[in-house]
């Protein structure tokens, strides 16, 4: 039972990440989502004082709001400051890890949030972490209830507004020359990506989400040619990591969430490896005509 | 030579734009007549790009107003179409060619809404317009720059606007590609859509447009082209480069206008 439980907590990160992932690695912004993932640290331990526990609603919405404000400082010492973006995301993303390790290590007497937790998660404790209510009725392993309330608000937001998200990551301009404004998805899919970056680091971690974000989206952009085919693709991918890296984790007695970023890892080496030996076959079909 | 028109398609007043202080187009103060089809041509840095993006409210005005149809922009978006430069968009993008064409149907579906049927056959006229209508499945990036061009030209066309804004169609296109392009717009200039074209081959200026912007930050001429595409004003626009312009003058006295050699 332990077992399914936490295969399905990573298979949801993975779901979650993997559809966000596969906007952002078009857009160029795969490390923005490292910069989240690592900003929204403040986000946490604020909400955290303010909720006395890990209260999860909280703590996704101080996370929300500390990733958009991420992502408007990035963009704001981009434009304003004609820093380059990199540059720009080093300078932001730092400063605002920095005051959250300080706040961390000054609550850390009088709170069960550390820099451990809050940087590797432990995926393994998910079970026991039940959500319970008042009348004292167990309703089930808290991340997995947060996680899967997650994917329902990233699914209601991406499933209605699909063309939006698509025009707005391929055509930026045309879009706004439509009437269509880039800059309202833009935020958007950076709220969605900082609530699932805190949903997710008690289960694998602020590290490692990144590598659920980007990884498998990467994977799947090598062997697809349509957005959508790409997004399923992604999840497909993740959820095999999730798995697999489960059995891993159990044969060798390691870190599971590890495992699992270690085997999308694998998974993309395998099918990079694939494509370059497919390229480097002769050509078989006649060339595509120039006109 | 700034020519005015009575009831404009376009019409730009006192437009200043500035990137950091430092203004890239000064002044500029003109109106295109409706059914043209008017090419910008300037040198490199001009801000001929500059003032379609500044037109489509693309980038911010330092100063003056654009109307198009005597109103502004967000009354009639609907009857405006642009096509953005073709280097502006990676065409490794997970798209196939009718899925790029359909983006021109999303203003018109709006939002929440998904794409009908019409909007399908709206898409694959357009591309049999390009003649692109067995390229339809096709990814984009397994297109030739032509193609990638036509696909953007088609996806322009599924917005059934009166008037079209596109910067540099011919760049990096070959020579079959811009003979059907050219003939595309006179079709639409002919049904009295208003065509505005950035463009650099100032050897096709006078066959391919009727009505020529010269511009070099400032505004330089704005007219048709049989009275503003004189040798004066393009060297007033071009400032001293004068080896190719005399070239292009003598071949304007000879009227002889050699078609493009193919890239």
């Amino acid at each position: 039972m332990n077992d399914l439980i936490i295969i399905v907590t990573g298979s949801l990160v993975a779901i979650c990440c993997g559809i966000l992932g596969c906007f952002l690695i078009l857009r160029k912004m795969a490390m923005v989502s490292d910069a989240i993932s690592h900003a929204v640290l403040p986000g946490i331990v604020i909400a955290f004082m303010l909720g006395s526990d890990l209260d999860s609603i909280w703590m996704l919405v101080g996370a929300g709001l500390v990733g958009v404000f991420t992502t408007f400082l990035i963009e704001f010492f981009h434009r304003q400051g004609k820093l380059q973006t990199d540059a720009s995301i080093g300078v932001t993303f730092t400063w605002l890890f920095a005051i959250g390790v300080i706040m961390v290590s000054y609550y850390a007497g009088d709170a069960h949030i550390d820099q451990d937790c809050v940087l590797y998660g432990e995926i393994a404790y998910v079970p026991i972490d039940p959500i319970i209510t008042d009348s004292g009725s167990v309703l089930g392993p808290k991340a997995l209830i947060v996680l899967s309330i997650v994917l329902l608000v990233i699914l209601a937001v991406i499933l209605p507004f699909y063309k939006e998200f698509f025009l707005t990551s391929f055509d930026p301009a045309y879009a706004a020359a439509i009437g269509i404004s880039a800059t309202i998805w833009h935020y958007l899919l950076m709220s969605l990506v900082s609530i699932t970056t805190v949903a997710s680091f008690e289960s694998v971690g602020a590290i490692l989400v990144v590598a659920f974000l980007i990884v498998p989206p990467a994977t799947a952009y090598l062997i697809t040619t349509r957005l959508h085919h790409m997004i399923g693709l992604s999840c497909v991918f993740g959820i095999l990591a999730a798995i697999l890296g489960y059995y891993i984790a159990y044969w060798i007695d390691g870190s599971i969430a590890g495992a699992m970023a270690t085997v999308a890892g694998l998974n993309f080496g395998f099918v990079f490896g694939w494509t370059q030996i497919k390229k480097a076959r002769p050509v078989t079909s006649p060339p595509i005509s120039q006109d | 030579m700034i020519e005015q028109v009575q009831n404009p398609a376009l019409e730009i007043h006192d437009l200043t734009v500035s990137y950091d202080k430092k203004p890239v187009l000064w002044g500029i103060d003109l109106s295109v007549p409706k059914g043209a089809i008017a090419g910008i041509v300037g040198p490199n840095g001009a801000g001929k790009s500059t003032l379609i993006k500044s037109v489509m409210g693309l980038v911010p005005l330092s100063s003056g107003y654009v109307k198009i149809f005597d109103e502004e922009l967000n009354t009639v978006r609907k009857r405006v179409s642009y096509v953005p430069q073709r280097e502006s968009v990676d065409w490794d993008f997970p798209a196939s060619v009718l899925d790029v064409v359909m983006m021109g149907r999303y203003s018109k579906v709006g939002l929440m809404r998904r794409l009908r049927k019409a909007d399908l056959e709206a898409a694959r006229y357009a591309l049999q317009q390009v003649g692109m209508e067995k390229f339809e499945k096709r990814q984009i990036s397994q297109l030739s720059g032509g193609q990638q061009q036509r696909v953007f030209l088609a996806r322009a066309l599924t917005q059934q606007a009166d008037i079209y804004f596109m910067d540099e169609p011919f760049a990096g296109v070959d020579a079959a590609t811009e003979k059907a392009i050219i003939q595309l717009l006179k079709e639409m200039a002919s049904q009295g859509k208003t065509v505005i074209v950035v463009h650099h081959d100032l050897q096709s200026v006078a066959t391919y447009f009727d009505w020529i912007i010269m511009l070099n930050l400032r505004l330089v001429a704005s007219g048709p082209t049989e009275k503003a595409f004189s040798q004066e004003l393009l060297e007033e626009t071009y400032g001293g480069k004068l080896t190719l312009l005399t070239e292009v003058g003598e071949l304007m006295k000879k009227g002889q206008y050699p078609t493009r050699e193919k890239q």
